[in-house]
């Protein structure tokens, strides 16, 4: 067991490594040309008591802090929260193809989101909207969860899920239509973007620290949860209680995600499957590994997406799914093992 | 050590048990047996407290309903007639499951834990099996796995639903004896559901024969194993015989009755 535990370790520092380095590319590369020593400078001479020249003139500073640290750090954020929530909802559901959408984050921010550029055009409020509509959503299935079923299944919720979202996109779609040269602009948002600099940043960090801190506290809770609801209460656990902690820390890093991002697909449900064929089942792993994994792959897209058809960007959602998809097959066939 | 009076459960508006009572001492083994949907199961869980019921349930003298579910844990545990292993869960992982009671809601498991784990595992000869997927377990081995997650328990009174499911009949000795090694050495109280009669009849000190959601018979083996009440409660053709003066049960074929075999 002490062997789970070393394991356990360097897998996580492996993974620091690994979101550092990405970082570091994220940091490096664009049209500015900023070497990498100045950049290091520069990011040395913020630390208190370090005073050092980097060499980079006023409106490279400016490049460097207010574009590419903050995009960056979104990226990461964006990246880690949707990855942890995406484990997060598999362990509540104990099922394998549960998102952070699964519950109605996604067609909840859609509808608040295509209502405010419908009704204000673009404006500020987008991410307040996003946010906003994104915990509705989920709060909208999981009152319709439990009137419909008593005792809390989770197959009643994930279909109170499936029910929420389909109206809601139905809404958002019938708003859509009554003005339609805002489609563009709506698409653009459902497809993500991060960079939305240090003001997004902030809005979303207290969200984002209270769901990832309550997500990580509960990673044996879930392993227990894994043997099903009635062994879990044999054993003296309250499993509706651990799942709707889960399920409200995961929702709110959800909702914390979209406001600022947008609706990234693939990245909550993909790095948790990924992680789980490299470390193993348990969520205490499982858990940590998916919030560095996922920050780490949407950095590496965001990087994709504003370097391949530079000076144009494309679409952070279009390249986390072109380059998952393959990398996930990838990875399934090289972890390939016997199905029982 | 387990006592229950007037015990009734009603689940989705069909009454499943009907003043079902029962009394086990410290260190005895009762088996619950019955047709099948006769209410053992839910019987168990009634005793577990994980479906509410009408009556009264006392384990150690205390109402199962006013102790907190860690509390309960403590005193009681249990293994579902199948129960979930999750396949890349290994065999010490889950057997440490055993220990939730234990462990503070959002602490980890000390390092006690892991030493009560280890010493269960190495009692029930599964030590080689440690780092083994739940997959890639044979029915028995996984028998014994839910046993030694029960075990880690260190619970007194153990409740297992039906045991010997899908083990041959060699698999099927060794997990009862092993059972029945466990419950002399560590003086538990021990409550099985068994679909085998003659099992049931060789194991357990005290039968309980539900029918219809009520109590057909219980006492010895002797007195419940009887042609009359297997033939009423179970519509089977069987004769008993007593090789070790405990009944065994077997099956008739209706046209054979007079006929001398051979």
């Amino acid at each position: 067991m002490n062997r789970t535990a070393g394991r356990t370790r360097w897998a996580l520092v492996a993974a620091a490594a690994l979101l550092l380095a990405c970082m570091a590319a994220g940091l490096l590369a664009g049209a500015a040309g900023l070497s990498p020593g100045s950049v290091l400078y520069a990011l040395l001479d913020r630390l208190p008591f370090v005073s050092l020249d980097s060499g980079l003139l006023p409106v490279e500073q400016g490049v460097l802090f207010e574009l590419r640290v903050p995009r960056v750090l979104l990226a990461a954020l964006v990246g880690g929260l949707l990855a942890i929530a995406g484990a997060g909802y598999q362990g509540v559901f104990r099922n394998p193809l549960a998102d952070p959408y699964l519950l109605g984050a996604a067609a909840g921010a859609g509808l608040t989101v295509t209502v405010v550029i419908v009704a204000l055009g673009d404006s500020g409020a987008v991410p307040v909207a996003a946010f906003a509509g994104a915990v509705g959503g989920v709060l909208l299935a999981y009152a319709l969860g439990n009137t419909a079923g008593r005792g809390g299944g989770t197959a009643t919720l994930v279909l109170a899920g499936v029910a929420v979202t389909s109206f809601l996109t139905a809404v958002q779609t019938f708003v859509q239509q009554l003005k339609v040269e805002e489609l563009q602009r709506v698409y653009a948002w459902i497809l993500g973007d991060v960079g939305g600099g240090w003001p997004q940043l902030a809005m979303v960090a207290p969200y984002a620290l209270v769901s990832v801190v309550v997500m990580l506290a509960h990673g044996r809770l879930l392993d227990v949860l894994a043997v099903g609801d009635e062994e879990a209460a044999s054993l003296g656990l309250h499993a509706r209680r651990v799942r709707f902690a889960v399920l409200l820390a995961a929702s709110l890093a959800t909702a914390a995600a979209v406001a600022v991002s947008g609706l990234i697909a693939f990245v909550g449900i993909v790095v948790p499957h990924v992680v789980r064929r490299l470390a193993g089942w348990s969520y205490r792993i499982v858990l940590p590994l998916s919030l560095l994994g996922g920050a780490a792959f949407l950095v590496v897209a965001d990087l994709v997406a504003r370097t391949v058809l530079a000076p144009a960007e494309l679409p952070i959602g279009v390249v986390t799914a072109f380059v998952g998809a393959p990398f996930f097959v990838l990875v399934l066939r090289l972890t390939r093992r016997v199905e029982t | 050590m387990i006592g229950a009076r007037g015990v009734g459960v009603r689940l989705g508006g069909r009454q499943i048990l009907t003043d079902v009572g029962l009394s086990v001492p410290a260190g005895a083994w009762l088996a619950v047996i019955g047709p099948n949907g006769a209410g053992k199961s839910t019987l168990l869980k009634a005793v577990l407290g994980l479906v509410p019921h009408q009556g009264e349930v006392l384990v150690q003298g205390r109402d199962v309903r006013g102790l907190r579910p860690r509390e309960r844990a403590r005193l009681i545990a249990y293994a579902p007639q199948n129960p979930v292993l999750p396949p890349d869960m290994t065999v010490a992982d889950y057997a440490l499951l055993g220990r939730t009671p234990y462990i503070p809601y959002l602490a980890g498991e000390t390092a006690h834990d892991r030493d009560v784990t280890r010493s269960v595992l190495a009692r029930l000869d599964l030590s080689e099996l440690a780092a083994r997927p739940l997959g890639r377990l044979s029915g028995g081995e996984r028998q014994r796995v839910v046993l030694a997650r029960a075990l880690a328990q260190q619970a007194p009174v153990l409740l297992l639903d039906e045991p010997t499911t899908a083990l041959d009949l060699g698999h099927q000795q060794q997990v009862l004896e092993l059972l029945d090694r466990l419950r002399l050495a560590d003086g538990l109280t021990v409550v099985t559901t068994l679909h085998d009669l003659t099992l049931a009849g060789q194991y357990a000190d005290t039968l309980l024969l539900l029918s219809k959601g009520r109590t057909a018979a219980s006492g010895p083996p002797g007195q419940v194993l009887t042609e009359d009440l297997v033939t009423a409660h179970f519509h089977a053709h069987v004769r008993i015989t007593r090789p070790y003066g405990r009944p065994a049960v077997h099956l008739e074929r209706p046209g054979n009755r007079s006929a001398p075999p051979g």
